[in-house]
C-alpha cells in the first residue's frame, strides 16, 4: 500500500467533521436547546465564558452544544469569535462594592458588617447521586418550587452594598496598601494586544489569569496551598454577584452603566511580608466572569503566590504560572502533537541510528582492546 | 467507652438494618471500617506517627473533614451520642453538614454539650472542657506533615521521621526568631509527641495546644486527602517545639471577655460589628458559651 493511504486526505478529513457533528446528534434524545444550557449548565457557560474571555452567555450555551461540552473546545470557539470583534473602548475601573451580591462569604471572621450570605452553592450539599432527577419533568420542578418559596418570609430587607472585609483590615492598618497606589500604571495593559513580557506589569497578569484555565490554575495554586510554596491563604471575603459595567460615552465621555456582568471575586490574605519592616497581611487577588470559585480563589493564591520576591517553587515563578494557565494556548498545542510529524520523526530516526551505530562501534573497539 | 465494650457492640450490631437504604451502616463498607480501624490501632501505638491508609472518596469534598469523617464512622456505634464543631462552633458550616451526613447514615444522637458525647469530631478547635477517658475527640486534618514548611517532598520528610532528623524544622524557628524577633506559626503549632515524632495538631490554635498533653482523651487525627492517620493517645506527652529563651505561647486575650457569656478564660472570635471596624468578642465553643448563659440565667 505504501503511501497510498495519504491520498483522499481531504475527503477523510471532511468526512471525520460531519462524523463528528453526527455523534451528537445522531441518538433518539431531543435536540439541547441553547437556553437549556444556558439555564440548566449555568456553571459550565459560566466556565466557557471565563476561559474564552467573552461575557456572552447565549454564545457560551452555544459553544458547550457545539463542542459536544468540551469545555476546552467551548472557550476556543468562543475567544475565537473574540478576536474577530472591533474594539469599542474600555470600560471605567469599577469598585465590587457596588456589586448586586448573591453570595458573600468571608472564612476570615465568623460574622461580618452585612453578614455572611451562603447564596447558590453546591458546597453543603451531600454529593450522592441524586436518582429522584432521573425522571424530572415540569410537574416535579413546580412542585419543588412551590414547596422553597411557601416557606419564605414575604419581604426580606437586602442591603443596596455590602462593605468589604479588606476595606476595614486596610484601614486599621493590618493589610498592605493597594498595589495600584504603590505602583500605579498609567494605562491598563492589553494582553489580546501585546505579548506578556517578563517582569509583568500587574495588569497583565491579573487579566492572563483571569482568563486562565480553571484545572490548570488549579493544579498551580494548589501546588502551593499543598506544599510546595510557602503562601497559607485566608479567603478574607469571597463574592459573586452583578457588577455594573460603566463605560464611557463614545460621542460625550460622559460615564453610562451598558449593562451588567456576573462575576466571581475573590480576596485572599496571606501571611505577613515584614519587608517594610512593619509586618502586615498581603492580598492576592481573583476575579472571572460567571460563578466560577475554584477559579477565582486559584486566581487569588496565585496573583499572592507569584509576587514572592525569591521563588522558590513552580507556583511563585510568574513566568512558569502565565506561560501555562492559558487553556486555548496549552490545548492546542497538546492537540499539535497529532498533526503529521513524518519529516521530524525522520530526522530523529535518522540521528538515533546514527548514535547505536556509534554505540556498537564503541563496544567492539572496546572488546578488541579487552 | 473501653475497647471491650465497643467489641460487644461491633458483635451486636446488625447489618441488614440500616439508617438509610442502599447503604451499609455507616456507609463505609466492612473492608474500610476494618482498614481504617487497623491504621487507627497502629497510630495508637506509635503515638504521633503517620500512618498512610486507603483513604475513600466521601460524598462531602476533600478538604472539608473527610479524613476525621472516615475515623467517626468506622467507630461509630448506634448509640454514640455525637458532637462536630467547625472552629469551635456546633451551627457552623461544616460541622451542619458533616452531622446530618452521620446522623443519617449512623442514626446517632447529635449533642452539643461537650460532656454529654461519646464521640466529637471538630475541625479547628479543641473544646475548652476538659474531656474524659470514655470519649473520643476526631480532628480532621488538612496538612497532616508538620514538615511540610520546610520541606514540599514527601519521600523526604518521612525519612526525616524515621531518622529524627528535625534540625530543618528548629533552624526553621530559629530563623523566625532571627527575622522577626518571635516565631510566628501562629496555629497548626509543631509539637513533639511522645519525646520522639514531630507531629502537626491540625490547625487548632496555640491556646488549645496545652490540651494535648497528658490528656484522659484519646485524640485521632484524619487527613483524609492526604490519606493518613495518626493519634495521641491518653497520658502522652505533648510539647510544642520551643527554646529554652522563647517559650511557647498561647493567643493573647487578656482584657478581653466574652459579649455573650462574660468568660475570660475562652479562645475568642473577633467579629466585626458594622463597617465602621468595631469589634466584639465571642466564645469561640459555642455549646460552652450556651451552657454558661443558662447556668446564670436558666
Amino acid at each position: 500500500m505504501g503511501y497510498v493511504a495519504v491520498k483522499g486526505g481531504n475527503e477523510a478529513i471532511e468526512r471525520a467533521c460531519l462524523l463528528f457533528a453526527h455523534e451528537r446528534t445522531k441518538g433518539s434524545s431531543a435536540p439541547l436547546g441553547v437556553d437549556q444550557i444556558k439555564e440548566q449548565l449555568y456553571l459550565a457557560a459560566d466556565r466557557v465564558m471565563g476561559e474564552g474571555s467573552l461575557y456572552a452567555p447565549d454564545l457560551a450555551a452555544l459553544a458547550i452544544k457545539q463542542s459536544a461540552g468540551d469545555t476546552f473546545e467551548a472557550a476556543f470557539m468562543l475567544r475565537a469569535f473574540r478576536a474577530t470583534q472591533q474594539r469599542l473602548g474600555y470600560s471605567l475601573p469599577s469598585s465590587t462594592e457596588k456589586m448586586r451580591v448573591v453570595r458573600r462569604i468571608s472564612s476570615a471572621f465568623k460574622d461580618i458588617p452585612g453578614g455572611q450570605i451562603l447564596g447558590a452553592t453546591s458546597d453543603y450539599t451531600l454529593r450522592l447521586l441524586d436518582f429522584d432527577l432521573l425522571k424530572d419533568d415540569a410537574a416535579r420542578r413546580r412542585a419543588f418550587r412551590e414547596q422553597i418559596f411557601s416557606s419564605l418570609p414575604a419581604d426580606a430587607e437586602i442591603p443596596e452594598t455590602f462593605p468589604k472585609v479588606i476595606r476595614i483590615l486596610r484601614r486599621e492598618g493590618l493589610l498592605e496598601e493597594t498595589l495600584s497606589a504603590a505602583h500605579p500604571e498609567e494605562r491598563a495593559f492589553d494582553i489580546t494586544r501585546q505579548p506578556l513580557t517578563f517582569p509583568v506589569s500587574r495588569s497583565a497578569k491579573l487579566q492572563a489569569l483571569a482568563r486562565g484555565e480553571t484545572g490548570g490554575m488549579l493544579a498551580l495554586a494548589y501546588s502551593s496551598m499543598r506544599g510546595y510554596g510557602d503562601i497559607h491563604p485566608t479567603l478574607g471575603e469571597l463574592r459573586i454577584g452583578y457588577l455594573p459595567l460603566t463605560v464611557p460615552h463614545p460621542a460625550t465621555g460622559e460615564p453610562y452603566v451598558a449593562g451588567e456582568v456576573k462575576v466571581t471575586e475573590a480576596e485572599v490574605l496571606a501571611r505577613m511580608q515584614g519587608s517594610d519592616g512593619m509586618p502586615r497581611f498581603s492580598l492576592g487577588y481573583g476575579i472571572c466572569f460567571g460563578q466560577n470559585e475554584i477559579k477565582a480563589i486559584s486566581m487569588a493564591i496565585l496573583d499572592r503566590c507569584t509576587r514572592t520576591e525569591k521563588p522558590n517553587c513552580p507556583a511563585e515563578d510568574p513566568e512558569f504560572v502565565l506561560y501555562h494557565i492559558d487553556g486555548i494556548e496549552a490545548m492546542g498545542f497538546c492537540n499539535h502533537w497529532k498533526l503529521p510529524h513524518y519529516v521530524d520523526f525522520l530526522s530523529d530516526l535518522d540521528r538515533l541510528r546514527k548514535a547505536q551505530e556509534m554505540a556498537r562501534a564503541g563496544k567492539q573497539q572496546e572488546r578488541r582492546r579487552c | 467507652m473501653l475497647m471491650r465494650e465497643w467489641l460487644q457492640k461491633e458483635a451486636q450490631l446488625r447489618n441488614d438494618e440500616t439508617p438509610i437504604a442502599g447503604y451499609p451502616f455507616g456507609f463505609m463498607d466492612e473492608g474500610a471500617k476494618k482498614e481504617i480501624r487497623r491504621s487507627i490501632l497502629k497510630a495508637v501505638a506509635i503515638p504521633g506517627y503517620q500512618v498512610p491508609y486507603g483513604s475513600r472518596e466521601m460524598p462531602i469534598a476533600r478538604g472539608w473533614g473527610t479524613g476525621g469523617l472516615q475515623i467517626t464512622l468506622s467507630l461509630v456505634k448506634p448509640d454514640d451520642v455525637l458532637k462536630v464543631i467547625d472552629q469551635g462552633c456546633d451551627g457552623s458550616v461544616n460541622a451542619v453538614n458533616i452531622k446530618k451526613f452521620v446522623a443519617t447514615v449512623a442514626g446517632v444522637t447529635i449533642t452539643t454539650d461537650t460532656r454529654a458525647a461519646t464521640l466529637i469530631q471538630t475541625r479547628h478547635r479543641i473544646p475548652e472542657e476538659r474531656m474524659s477517658g470514655r470519649q473520643i475527640l476526631v480532628l480532621q486534618v488538612p496538612y497532616p506533615e508538620a514538615l511540610r514548611e520546610v520541606e514540599p517532598s514527601e519521600m523526604e520528610t518521612r525519612r526525616m521521621h524515621a531518622e529524627a532528623d528535625y534540625s530543618r524544622m528548629w533552624l526553621f524557628l530559629y530563623e523566625d526568631i532571627v527575622k522577626y524577633g518571635e516565631i510566628t506559626i501562629s496555629y497548626r503549632y509543631p509539637v513533639t509527641v511522645n519525646g520522639r515524632y514531630i507531629m502537626d495538631p491540625s490547625p487548632i490554635p496555640r491556646w488549645d495546644v496545652p490540651k494535648l498533653h497528658m490528656a484522659d482523651t484519646l485524640f485521632l487525627f484524619g487527613a483524609g486527602r492526604e490519606k493518613r492517620i495518626y493519634a495521641i493517645p491518653p497520658h502522652t506527652t505533648v510539647e510544642p517545639l520551643e527554646f529554652e529563651d522563647h517559650k511557647f505561647r498561647t493567643e493573647n486575650f487578656s482584657g478581653k471577655a466574652c459579649a455573650r457569656c462574660g468568660a475570660t478564660d475562652t479562645y475568642l472570635d473577633e467579629v466585626i460589628d458594622n463597617a465602621s471596624g468595631e469589634r466584639r468578642f465571642f466564645c469561640s465553643d459555642s455549646g460552652y458559651c450556651d451552657k454558661r448563659r443558662l447556668a446564670w440565667n436558666p
